[in-house]
This record gives structure tokens, sequence and C-alpha cells, in this order.
């Protein structure tokens, strides 16, 4: 049985149960803290093995140590690397303040520092690809996750400019649409998605959402507390552009320099807005040729 | 924050970034990039704005030049042309009908052609009629074609043929009916994506898109239809061209310094000659009412124009996706808005819930 999502032009209740899941288990989610990402890529590799993902490229690309320049319909996670000043107010400058709560891996010395971030697709409450899948491929299932059904998608490409992270890309070779599906064949048998499992330091944790929510702002709040003030929630809340994320992250920086959008808004939000002016320009055209006719009507003869 | 900070920042202040590379582009609403050399150190701080080596925020949209604006053009001749086919029979002008029939049928044959032709599967084009989704301007769209293109085609065939002419009636008024609408949920289409371009111009785009396809279905009407009935097509060509020119007009107004990939580049040289073209083609209906070849020359340069115009939105948007800052900025000030101000600030608001 396929589920697609209602339209999306509602925020609030459970993505799951929006779509119509009328018994379902808890919105499960995964909480990126990469303060503590190492950087050491078993994400990407972990994800690539299980969900045979095609290899797409092993390139030198100048940007730090990052080989998969960004997520992609064959990159699911990606790993960014950010080689910057740390900031004077940044413990990432002392080693002992930055200590066991910040596991800072730049070299304090030459007050540079090494930022590492683990990007995933969100999940989005209000997931711009699914609103606007004209087939029903993409579908939210049961988990609140959002999936892409290989043997329904048409390769229209809908989805690709829809997303305001930037996630979904359709594939040269079979010409679909992919993403991360948040391991949904793991997750129907109770294992935790391939990445999570494969973090050697619990950057990446996955789990019933609303527990990563308590769990990130305790985290916060201890990093802010010892001293990171750079320390910040990304997409952890509800009130946000998308609804609140799925898949949300611990940063150290702006987003925007871990290549994230500052503020997305998922562009159904104006949908209703766009359907009324479309109608109005519709009725524009009757109107044109109405005028033009009018106005030729002496002229026929 | 100083422009040499290798990692946050290099598309600005250098030239060797990827977005560096672009050049002949101008500082966006007077600030935006500046034209510094690398590790130069600004006394006054410009608008800044970091990002991840210079890297896209979002995916550049994967449809293909020339499917997809040929998709929206052919689309929006065939719409209005449906009309004005329709009108032209109520009103007794035949030559005049038949030229808008005919336009229908072939605009939305290439039309549908053409869209196919993008997907990444085209053999699973039904697919798009498995599901129904208000959400989706690409699946209302579907529904819209796939009721229109029979009822323009057997509109067409039966106007050419002559055989079952009360069909024909009814399948005339069915895609006069629709056909206005397919000229402007493609407008819908584009603008419902987070390609920064289209959706900030959301609320002109489906006048600019009308405009566009009424001047092209007067400018093909001036061209096929007899000259004693070409008289509603010139008008149609004339406030057509007029309507769109204003709705460009009114959207570079109102984006001001976000209208920038419109105005730059080559998506900038697509617009402007079309608006020239526009501008030719509507003095020319205007003047050529006696000259058949004049009334010709001027349907062509309508049709040219339509089709440059979709060829320059198309290519905008791209643009507008391809580099970070038309993501980045608009996002940075509005976050900023809404942190200090715990969202005093309406208007910042109301883009967040999609009421602006």
């Amino acid at each position: 049985m396929s589920v697609t999502d209602r339209p999306g032009l509602t925020g609030g209740a459970d993505p799951a149960e929006r779509a119509g899941w009328a018994e379902h288990p808890p919105r499960m989610g995964f909480f990126t803290d990469t303060s503590v990402c190492i950087g050491c890529k078993a994400c990407e590799v972990a994800c690539k093995e299980w969900n045979a993902v095609p290899e797409d490229g092993l390139t030198l690309t100048g940007m730090s140590f990052d080989n998969t320049i960004g997520l992609s319909a064959s990159t699911w996670r990606h790993v960014a690397f950010i080689e910057q000043q740390a900031p004077e107010s940044a413990p990432g400058r002392d080693r002992d303040a930055g200590g066991d709560a910040g596991g800072d891996a730049g070299g304090a010395e030459d007050g540079l520092r090494w930022l590492m971030s683990s990007d995933v697709c969100k999940h989005c409450s209000e997931a711009g690809c699914l609103d606007v899948c004209p087939t029903g491929a993409l579908m939210r299932t049961e988990f609140g996750t959002v999936v892409v059904q290989d043997d329904v998608c048409n390769g229209c490409g809908y989805c690709v400019p829809a997303c305001p992270f930037g996630v979904i890309g359709r594939r040269e070779d079979d010409g679909g649409a992919h993403k991360c599906t948040l391991c949904y064949d793991r997750l129907g048998v109770g294992m935790e998605p391939a990445c999570a499992k494969a973090c050697p330091t619990d950057s990446i944790q996955f789990g019933p959402l609303d527990e990563l929510r308590e769990r990130a702002q305790a985290r916060v709040s201890d990093l802010q507390e010892a001293g990171r003030t750079d320390a910040r929630l990304y997409l952890e809340g509800p009130d946000d552009g998308i609804g609140g994320a799925g898949a949300f992250f611990l940063l150290l920086d702006e987003p925007e320099v871990y290549g994230l959008p500052p503020d997305p808004v998922v562009s159904t939000r104006s949908l209703p807005r766009m359907w009324k002016h479309a109608g109005l320009a519709a009725a524009g055209v009757g109107a044109m040729v109405l005028t033009a006719f009018l106005g030729s009507r002496t002229d026929v003869r | 924050m100083s422009a040499s900070q290798p990692g946050t920042n290099p598309a600005r202040g250098t030239n060797s970034g990827p977005a560096g590379s672009n050049g002949g582009r101008h500082a966006r609403n007077g600030r935006g990039r500046g034209s510094g050399r690398g590790g130069e150190q600004f006394m006054v701080p410009r608008a800044e704005f970091r990002s991840y080596y210079g890297r896209p925020v979002i995916k550049e949209p994967v449809w293909k030049e020339p499917d997809v604006p040929a998709y929206l053009f052919f689309g929006g001749l065939a719409g209005a042309s449906s009309v004005l086919g329709a009108a032209a029979q109520l009103t007794g002008r035949p030559g005049l009908a038949r030229a808008g029939k005919v336009a229908a049928l072939g605009g939305i044959s290439v039309s549908t052609v053409a869209l196919i032709n993008d997907l990444g599967r085209p053999a699973r084009f039904h697919h798009m009629l498995r599901v129904f989704k208000l959400s989706s301007p690409m699946s209302v769209g579907s529904w819209i074609l796939s009721a229109y293109g029979p009822a323009a085609g057997a509109a067409a065939l039966s106007d050419l043929t002559g055989i079952l002419p009360a069909a024909g009636v009814a399948a005339t008024a069915g895609a006069a009916l629709l056909g206005p609408a397919v000229t402007t949920y493609t407008a819908a289409l584009l603008c419902d994506t987070a390609v920064p371009a289209w959706h900030e111009a959301h609320r002109e785009m489906p006048y600019v898109f009308a405009g566009s396809a009424a001047s092209a279905a007067g400018g093909f009407g001036l061209l096929a239809a007899p000259a004693r009935e070409a008289e509603p097509a010139r008008r149609l060509a004339i406030i057509g061209a007029a309507v769109e020119l204003t709705a460009k007009k009114l959207l570079e107004r109102r984006l001001q310094g976000r209208a920038e990939p419109y105005q730059t580049g080559r998506a900038g040289a697509l617009l402007r000659a079309g608006e020239i073209l526009t501008g030719c083609g509507l003095a020319g209906a205007g003047l050529s009412r006696r000259s058949r070849a004049g009334s010709a020359a001027s349907g062509l340069a309508l049709l040219a124009a339509s089709a440059l115009t979709r060829f320059g939105i198309f290519e905008a948007g791209r643009i507008s996706a391809r580099y970070p800052e038309y993501t980045i900025v608009p996002q940075r000030e509005r976050r900023t808005v809404l942190e200090a101000g715990t969202r005093t600030d309406a208007d910042a608001a109301a883009v967040r819930t999609g009421r602006r």
C-alpha cells in the first residue's frame, strides 16, 4: 500500500498521522552532534554499503578532507570539513576549556580549528520534496520519515529544486530520484540506521525524536556552561519554516558555514497564494481575449 | 571577519573560488560580494555572506534546456490559442478559429513531448496520473493536461476534417475553458520550489506567463489567420504583450536587488532580447493593420519574444540556485531579524509562515 502525504499545507500534527497512518510508532530521527564528529566518514561508508549506493567520485576537491562535496542522489551522508580561525570566545582556542565537553579537534596553537559535520536528509515535518512529487513516489513512513519508492518514481525531477537543503538528487544512470531513507528497512526490524551504528563517537544519534530533542537541549546547555558559547542547535524545534526536522544538528558556527540554509522555508507554505495568483492570471487570459473581441466587433464585416 | 579566512568565505574577496569565477555580476542590494582582492580588509564591512566553499545550498534544477522552457512556451501558446480559437468561432471568424485550434493542438503536442522527454524515466510518464495532489503543481498540471490535450486535439481535428461537428464544438468549448489554466499553472510549478529567483517572484510570475501566452497566441493568429479576421488576434497580441511587460516590470520593482538573476548574464540577455522583441512586436502589431507582411513579422516577433521570456526565466532560476548568496543572504537577514526581535518583525515572520 502506498501512503501519500495529504497536501502539506498545514503544520502541527505528527507527520505520520497527517499522512494517514492511524497507528504508528513514535517519530524516529537523527540528532547529529557535530561537536564530537572526528571526520572519519564511517557514516558515509556504512551508508553506501548498507544501501548499495553507487560510488560517485573519489576526487580531491581542495575542500579540506571533503571528497564528496555535498549530499546528492548517491551521497546520503556527507561529512563537511571546515578549517577556520577559531573565534576569540570559542574555547576551541584553549584546549583546557574545551576539555571533555568539547572534544575539539582543532590545533589550538595556531588559532585554527577544524569543524566537521555529517550532513543528512532532514526528513522535514513539512517536506517540500514530498509535497511536490506528482507520482506519489515520495511518501511519509510510519516512522515520520520521508522515502522515495523507486518503483514509482518517474524521474520528473520536481523534488530536486523543491528541497530547501539541496538533499535529493536524480541519478544520471537510472533517471530516478534518490536520497536517505533513514534506513527504512532497518527501522522496520528494530535496528538503527547504518550511519548511526557505524559512528564511533556517537556524533550521530538515532532514536525517538522527542527523546533526541531533550538530549540535544541538555547537550547544548552543557556545552554552553562549559564555555562553548558557539554551540547551537539547528532545526531542533517545530517553529521553523519546515515545521521542524526529523534530523537536526548541534553546530559550532552558523548553518551556512556548513552549507546549510540559515532559515529554510518549505515553498509549499505559500502555495495557496500561488494558486490564487495562478487562478487570477488564468481568469486574466479569458479577460484579455474577451477585451480583444469586444473591441473588434465592428471590424468583422 | 577577515575575507582571508579559509573555508568559511571563499566566495568573497578572492577570485579563485567556484563562485569567484563568475564574473560580470553586480553587487546585490548595493552590497553582496565585494570587489576586493584576496586578503584585503575592508574598512567598512560589506554585507558578507558565508558559505561552504562557495558551494550551492540548494540543488540546481535537473530540468533540461530546451525541453522545459519549450514546454512552458508551447503550453502557453496552446492554452491561450484555445481561448482565442473558441471566441473566433463564436463570433463567426472560421479562419482565426482554425488558426487558434491548430496552434493549440500543435503547441500542446510539442509541450507534452518536451515534458515527457525531460523525465528521467519517460516510459513511466503515466505515473503522473497515479495520484492527484493539490500540493504539487505538476500533479495538478498533469491532470489539466490530460483533460485539455484530448479536447484541444479533438477540436482541431474536427475543424480540419469536418467530421463530428457537434463534438467539435464541445471540444472547442472544453479546451477554451481549460486553456487559461494551462497557461498559468506552470508559473505555480516553477515558483513552488526553493529556487530563489522563482520562488520570490511567485506573485507576479503567473501574470507574466498569462501575458506572454496571450501575446504568443495573438502573434500566431496574426501570422496564420486571414487578414480580414485577424483584428482580435492583433488586439490580443497587443494586450498580452503589454501585460507581460508590465508584470515583468512589477516583478523587478518588487524584488529590487533580488531581481539580479533576471537582469544579468545570459538570463538577463535573453529577457532583454525578449523585451525588445515584445516592444517591436507590440508596435508592429499596432501599425501593420494594412500590411500582411508587417502583421506576420509582428506575429513572429511576439512568438519569439514569448519563447525568449520562458528561456530567460528558466535560466535566471538556474543561476539563482547555482550561487549560494541568493539563498543565504535573504535567509540570513530573516534569521537575524527573527532572532533579534523575537518575531516582532511581521515581514520576516510572514515569509516563514508562507504568508509573504
